[in-house]
């Protein structure tokens, strides 16, 4: 049993993890989201067995580095980092239904990791620019932000859900937490996310400065985290300062992720893009 | 004077502009929409090519607006140099407005204030206040920097805060971007971005400006003793290495193997490993076999140096090295060329194609010669820097984490215990304010009293 088929059968377990939640907020049934959570606690476990043993194959293979080096590992990684935040969220606020709209970004992650037939799960060795610590650091910064935003979003979701319906009091609404605190969870994973994509966006720069002499050259990545942090500081300011609330803020948060899933999966797509390849 | 009058409203007006929020959310939206633009053309190509990408008419309407260069163009930079303003104006008019929260020594407290909070924990004791007083005010003590008495009717108030400079976060958050920008101008006003290549054994000081024809020549020699690429099975590239040596006046300063990812740095000048490639070799081992005795002679021939070669076969000399050499109208490729002599004979022009390694035996002499391995050189391609802003971005960056966190996470909290004699028992009231994560602070407010009421009934 290597490292990808584990993480193969947790795609599945994270699968069944979002199908209980959903299914217990669908038909009101509590045992279903005690066995949701459960799932998703296995399916976390599986994950981190898969990355801990991708790393020690990679070891064996006489590559040694940590895995967080390509598209496939980035996006086990982003899974894992999804569901440790929810998690712990669900343990700190309690309510489990955020469950059914962020453990299925967890398990689109992993199942677009482990099946797309353009990402490959093969561990291949480190190219020299991509030898540094810096990087290990930029690549956990960034998807610890990325994630938090993705539970935003999820939060954001709920909460258009929610406000579009309000006057025709569905059962199914009213089972969503109230709209005050799915815009103050939305709030508080944005702080998270911008802190932890500015120490993304910085670790890159230091990096790229040790290996390329500049710590900022407007290449489309690098200005495509940019207008992603603008987005947010601009949800932040309007938030703090202009007072907005509620369905301004859960849209703006939607821009926001539509920019670093641009940023994460996009850029590739452009024009003249920059590869590692040159060094 | 009315004419003074126009000129201050003028100003306040202009101030007014710049201390605005909502300018402050256009222009971010401003930048993030506009920013896309550079990455949906590629930045500083030929022109030839966006000519022909775009058309005569697009490529005028894009070059006058300076799209090609795009983060560098004068209305871009202005979105920068409005934010920085904005930001500036903005921060100082804050700190102003808000003098009186920020830069105060002592705090005062207004019991009114804590008594009209709606969410406040209570507990009633059998002390009486005077019994609970040393426990509260050290409860208070311990956790918050500055406390104070009060005495009241019939009890009296205990009063804590903590975290007041948390409030200067965001200052710091604000700062910080001044400063990225002010060590990013700093760079590109002392510094520059070159880039030089240097064969194997020799030195150079003349680097070459990237995006422009300019030249700058540094006050030291770079010599490049050694260049090695090694790749992986897979074929990928595993390391580029090279040995540099710093020369001051031709004296050597410093050596160091540098690789990607780790720089040499010299006098404010960063060296970094960029590129590499292969230059004509100047030399090869060669290998003599004689057709009378079948012997193999290996010999290390430098272009311009004889060989003698053993059994009286003659003398050779390696001419030159040709990346596309021609026999008989043919192509085949790279090849030495060299002359061997033989007796009184005229040279004899002899053409050594790396390809064909017996092409030589066609010629049906006494010695047939071949290349054993052609002593490659490498150039390596260094990109040199000099940045001295970066030490102020670094600083920024620092600064930025810092007050993100500080502003995010941590709050200036004020409580107030207040113990008042009733006609049955004395009754503990626990309020506080913070003036970010308001729900938190209802939980802790929470949690004291609960720990206050158990301090409380032990003493
Ligand atoms: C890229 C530039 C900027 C960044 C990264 C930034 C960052 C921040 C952050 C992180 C906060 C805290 C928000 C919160 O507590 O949720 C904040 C608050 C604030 N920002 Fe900015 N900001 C920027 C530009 C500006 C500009 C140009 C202005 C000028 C109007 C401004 C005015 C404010 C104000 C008034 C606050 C609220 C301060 C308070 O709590 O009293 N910001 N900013």
């Amino acid at each position: 049993m290597n490292s990808s088929s584990i993480l193969s059968i947790t795609t599945f377990v994270y699968a069944l993890a979002g199908f209980c939640y959903i299914f217990a907020w669908v038909f009101k049934k509590t045992a279903a989201n005690k066995v949701a959570t459960w799932v998703a606690i296995v399916g976390l476990a599986g994950n981190t067995a898969g990355i801990i043993m991708r790393w020690m194959e990679s070891y064996q293979m006489g590559y040694g580095h940590a895995p967080f080096s390509n598209l496939y590992e980035s996006l086990v990684f982003f899974a894992w980092t999804i569901v440790v935040l929810y998690l712990f969220i669900q343990f700190k606020y309690g309510n489990r239904v955020v469950g059914a709209f962020v453990t299925p970004l967890a398990f689109l992650a992993l199942a677009y990791a482990s099946l797309s037939p353009n990402i490959s799960d093969r561990i291949q060795p480190l190219i020299p620019a991509l030898k540094s610590n810096w990087l290990i650091a930029h690549v956990i910064a960034c998807f610890i932000g990325y994630s938090a935003f993705a539970i935003a979003f999820g939060v954001s979701c709920m909460y258009l859900v929610k406000q579009r319906k309000t006057g025709r009091q569905s059962s199914l609404l009213n089972y969503l937490p109230e709209a005050g605190v799915l815009d103050e969870l939305t709030h508080q994973l944005i702080m998270i996310g911008f802190l932890f994509l500015s120490a993304g966006i910085i670790t890159g720069a230091v990096w790229a400065n040790s290996a390329w002499g500049r710590y900022w050259g407007w290449d489309p990545k690098e200005t495509w985290s940019l207008i992603t942090w603008f987005v947010y500081a601009s949800l932040l300011h309007a938030r703090m300062v202009r007072g907005w609330r509620g369905k301004r803020i859960a849209v703006l948060s939607v821009i926001g992720f539509a920019a670093v899933l641009f940023t994460y999966f996009g850029v590739n797509l452009l024009p003249g893009l920059h590869s590692y390849g040159a060094l | 004077m009315p004419r003074q009058e126009t000129s201050v409203g003028f100003f306040s007006k202009i101030w007014d502009f710049f201390a605005s929020v909502r300018l402050t959310i256009v222009l971010l939206l401003t930048l993030a929409a506009t920013s896309i633009i550079g990455t949906l053309i590629p930045q500083n190509e030929d022109p030839a090519a966006y000519f022909k990408a775009f058309g005569q008419f697009f490529y005028r309407l894009f070059n006058i607006l300076g799209l090609y260069d795009m983060y560098h163009s004068w209305w871009f930079q202005t979105l920068l140099i409005l934010l920085t303003t904005n930001i500036i104006i903005c921060s100082l008019d804050r700190l102003s407005a808000n003098r009186r929260i920020l830069f105060i020594r002592h705090p005062s407290f207004r019991l009114s204030r804590f008594r009209s909070i709606k969410n406040k924990a209570e507990f009633t004791v059998d002390e009486d206040p005077e019994q609970l007083q040393a426990t509260c005010s050290n409860f208070v003590s311990r956790r918050f920097g500055h406390h104070m008495l009060e005495k009241t009717g019939n009890g009296f108030a205990v009063f804590g805060e903590k975290g007041r400079w948390t409030r200067f976060g965001v200052y710091a958050v604000h700062l910080s971007v001044v400063i990225l920008l002010i060590g990013g101008l700093v760079g590109s006003i002392f510094g520059f971005d070159g880039f030089v290549n240097i064969a194997e054994g020799e030195s150079a000081r003349v680097i070459h400006l990237r995006n422009t024809h300019k030249t700058v020549t540094l006050d030291f020699a770079i010599r490049c003793d050694d260049f090695n690429v090694s790749f992986y099975e897979t074929g990928a590239p595993k390391e580029y290495r090279s040995s540099l040596t710093i020369l001051e006046k031709g004296r050597e300063v410093i050596k160091k193997d540098i690789i990607v990812n780790d720089p040499l740095r010299y006098r404010g000048i960063s060296l970094y490993q960029s590129s590499y490639g292969k230059i004509a070799p100047d030399g090869a081992i060669l290998g003599f076999t004689s057709r009378k005795t079948g012997m193999i002679y290996r010999r290390k021939a430098v272009i311009g140096q004889t060989v003698v070669l053993p059994e009286k076969l003659g003398t050779f000399v390696l001419k030159e090295f040709r990346h596309a050499a021609d026999f008989k109208g043919h192509n085949i490729g790279e090849a030495f060329v060299g002359a061997l002599t033989r007796d009184k004979d005229p040279a004899m022009q002899i053409v050594l194609p790396l390809r064909f390694p017996s092409f030589d035996k066609m010629r049906r002499g006494e010695v047939f010669i071949a290349v054993i391995d052609p002593l490659a050189r490498y150039y390596t391609g260094l990109q040199v820097n000099k940045d001295p802003g970066v030490g102020i971005v670094y600083a920024g960056f620092i600064l930025m984490i810092v007050g993100c966190y500080v502003t995010f996470f941590m709050s200036h909290q004020q409580i107030c215990i207040e113990v008042d004699k009733g006609d049955k028992a004395t009754r503990v009231t626990v309020a506080g304010t913070a003036n970010k994560n308001k729900l938190g602070m209802q939980v802790r407010i929470a949690k004291i009293a609960q720990r206050l009421g158990s301090q409380a009934r032990q003493a």
